[in-house]
């Protein structure tokens, strides 16, 4: 089938020496001119060293598709959104775009604090790339969206920037485009708002449009696209099921995967009494992964080694998410093991996770071997050893029921819900 | 479809992670679904690399005309918000410097503009230059204030210092109101050559547009010019019969004046309006060397406007 988009070798070269300040000044030229050129081609006013932020980016993207990019800080994906909105040109390669772009890559582009709300609608549409009589013809729907219809007539430079941000993101959300470049606009405003955006992403989609879409928000990335891109260091080095490709990009951000393995003892963390060997999470079969359906148990497997017999030992696991929020701890507290003295050898403590019990999101997991009695000691502690991921796959039987927006909180249990129903008395 | 699945990155604790219990709805429109899209046989946007050479690229200028009057509405609105006169600015600046041209030149060096009074004369000379130093100083920084949009979407960036030329022109209007009333206060019949007064109006907005594109983009890369354009411009009008006609300039100087192409236009301006001979040479020259001026600064402006968002 033919692609809507295609990209071709595309390279993106920066001079970090003119890069940063990002201006020369007068005296830079004049002195420039009048020094001698050196052999290098360097004029001595600024050392040149050239940063590639895309290299050779080949791509090609069906009409209907809605492209996930991912990738750390400084991977580029800034980059390639600027070149297929045409903000900056390619070094290298070329673009073919079948369709009428629109991007967006900042909320509220075009908008001017000085001017009325409706006064802004008008002004973002027309630098978004809509007519006149579009932006007239869809003012009230832009409006009615934005919810603020009480306040289109007051400065913006008055409003709360919830309220800016809906406005803009009205806008922003009835360009027609057959091509829509986002990057993390979703990241912003209320709960409420966020559904309804996804709710038109979902839309815009079914009308056959092609999004690329730019986040770090990794449940939001599988949610929506069917495929993902990685790019690090300005190259496509993984692409296809976003499952796979957010595994990679987890394993490639964190520089943790799902399982860590020490070989020697003295590699190991821990002390004399006794050092981990490996640390993983499984699944209900008890194979490695990364990446759990939120209904699925979670389990996370430690095995250490006692080397001094006689010690009272617990395992403890804790979960935190990827705002830092330390999500909880667990004890080993089983009769069989607790407050029983250890014999030297291996053990492998198993804890496992109900399903619908952890919120979306990454949890990275840290891992230690403590005793309690006669005092509390840290023996063998790995923090931030393993990470993996929880993903709603939306299929209606999560605790996320038919909302499709995003849901804060560390857990999401799924709980029994009794409703009773009363007749009106008349 | 291109496939382009490489090694993942490598990691030292990389583990062989199998496919978690992990399903995805069944999408209800697919890529394949959307297929009745039907797509144009060339692509309506192609994105070429640097090396490429410049194009004028007038179609997309045409595309995008109606962002022009955006612009040019915003520059008139932002500009005139939160002030307690507002538009009257427009008038107050040429009234009062003719005012104070009137009563130095005039009433106390007793510069003699023969049968125009020295009121008219300069005014019609100030309703000129301050639309040109207004539009030239306004466009000069209007590439660097509005960043936030050259980083971030895409439209002809020469429609922004064209903008700000714009919104001079209103101010023009405004102040032209004056300039009515002078000539009715002082009794100046029109004459047929009054229907020149817009040629000469145009020539100054192409030289204000293109000394505007040129030093805008210049200004993106050495913002130096941002501190010389005062002096530039302050030298530039002494160097203009704004305020002295160039009769009283000693003969042998004036041949250098006429290269200015603002001489051609202000006194071509003032004849139109107040009556007297247009030098013929002078004005050809003005025409000649504004439309060369602006063809050289829109080509200059769209070989370089694509490295703005990387520059500013």
């Amino acid at each position: 089938m033919k692609p809507i988009v295609k990209i071709e070798n595309v390279s993106k070269r920066y001079r970090l020496g003119g890069l940063h300040p990002g201006y020369l000044t007068f005296r830079d030229m004049v002195g420039g001119a009048l020094r001698f050129r050196r052999s290098d081609g360097n004029d001595g006013v600024r050392p040149k060293r050239d940063f590639w932020a895309l290299r050779d980016i080949n791509l090609t993207v069906q009409p209907g598709e809605l492209v996930g990019v991912i990738g750390r800080n400084g991977a580029g994906k800034s980059t390639l959104l600027k070149i297929l909105s045409r903000v900056t040109k390619p070094t290298t390669g070329r673009v073919e775009m079948y369709g009428r772009v629109g991007s967006l890559l900042e909320v509220g582009t075009g908008f001017h604090s000085e001017l009325s709300g409706r006064e802004n609608v008008f002004l973002s549409g027309a630098i978004l790339g809509m007519r006149r009589a579009e932006i007239e013809r869809k003012f009230e729907e832009i409006v009615a969206f934005s919810e603020l219809e009480k306040f289109i007539d007051t400065p913006v430079k008055r409003y709360s920037s919830g309220m800016y941000v809906r406005l803009a993101f009205s806008v922003a959300a009835h360009l027609e485009p057959e091509i829509l470049i986002m990057d993390e606009v979703l990241a912003v405003g209320d709960a409420a708002f966020q559904q309804k955006c996804l709710d038109k992403m979902h839309s815009i989609r079914q009308h056959g449009r092609t999004i690329f879409f730019v986040s770090h928000n990794m449940p939001a990335v599988m949610r929506l696209c069917r495929r993902v891109i990685l790019l690090h260091e300005g190259q496509v080095v993984s692409e296809g099921e976003p499952q796979a490709v957010v595994n990679d990009y987890l394993s490639a951000t964190w520089n943790i995967a799902a399982e860590r393995v020490w070989l020697t003892r003295e590699d190991a963390p821990g002390d004399d009494v006794v050092r981990l060997a490996r640390v993983r999470v499984l699944s209900e079969t008890n194979a490695p992964a990364t990446a759990f359906d939120i209904r699925s148990p979670v389990r996370i497997e430690l095995t250490y080694d006692v080397h001094e017999a006689g010690h009272m030992l617990t395992p403890h696991v804790e979960l935190h998410n990827e705002e830092g929020v330390h999500a909880f701890s667990s004890h080993d507290t089983s009769d069989e093991w607790r407050r029983t003295a250890r014999e030297v050898g291996r053990y492998v403590s198993v804890i496992s996770i109900p399903g619908n019990m952890l919120s979306e999101g990454t949890l990275r997991v840290h891992a230690s071997v403590m005793s309690h009695v006669p005092q509390t000691t840290l023996h063998a502690q790995a923090r931030n050893v393993i990470a993996f991921q929880v993903i709603d796959t939306q299929q209606g039987d999560s605790a996320r029921g038919d909302y499709i927006g995003p849901i804060p909180g560390v857990v999401r249990p799924l709980l029994d819900w009794r409703t009773r129903f009363t007749p009106p008395q008349d | 479809m291109d496939s382009h699945t490489s090694d993942p990155i490598a990691s030292p604790h990389h583990a062989a992670a199998t496919t978690a219990p992990l399903t995805h709805a069944p999408s209800p429109k697919t890529a394949a679904d959307a297929a009745a899209v039907t797509l144009p046989d060339r692509p309506l946007i192609l994105i070429e690399s640097e090396e490429t050479g410049v194009q004028f690229a007038f179609p997309d200028l045409w595309a995008y005309r109606e962002l022009l009057v955006f612009l040019t509405w915003r520059d008139i609105k932002v500009r005139y918000k939160q002030t307690v006169l507002g538009a009257a600015w427009a008038i107050i600046q040429p009234l009062l410097t003719m005012l104070l041209f009137t009563l130095v030149f005039n009433r106390l060096a007793g510069l003699d503009t023969g049968s125009v009074p020295y009121p008219l004369f300069a005014y019609t000379g100030l309703l000129i230059w301050t639309f040109f130093s207004n539009a030239v100083t306004n466009s000069t920084n209007s590439l660097i204030n509005n960043t936030n949009l050259i980083t971030k979407v895409y439209f002809p960036r020469a429609f922004i210092p064209a903008a700000a030329v714009g919104a001079g022109l209103v101010d023009f209007a405004i102040a032209g109101l004056i300039l009515v009333g002078l000539v009715i206060y002082y009794g100046v019949v029109p004459t047929w050559s009054l229907a020149l007064l817009p040629l000469f109006l145009l020539l100054a907005v192409m030289l204000a547009l293109a000394v505007g594109l040129l030093i805008s983009a210049l200004t993106v890369k050495y913002r130096d010019l941002r501190h010389a354009l005062p002096f530039l411009i302050q030298f530039w009008m002494f160097a203009s019969p704004v305020i002295y006609p160039s009769s009283v300039v000693p003969e042998g100087w004036r041949p250098l004046m006429a290269l200015n192409p603002l001489t051609g236009i202000i006194e071509g301006f003032r004849a139109a309006l107040l009556g007297g001979n247009f030098d013929r040479t002078t004005t050809t020259l003005a025409v000649l060397m504004t439309l060369a001026l602006l063809v050289f600064s829109f080509y200059h402006f769209r070989r370089i406007e694509e490295t703005f968002a990387d520059l500013i």
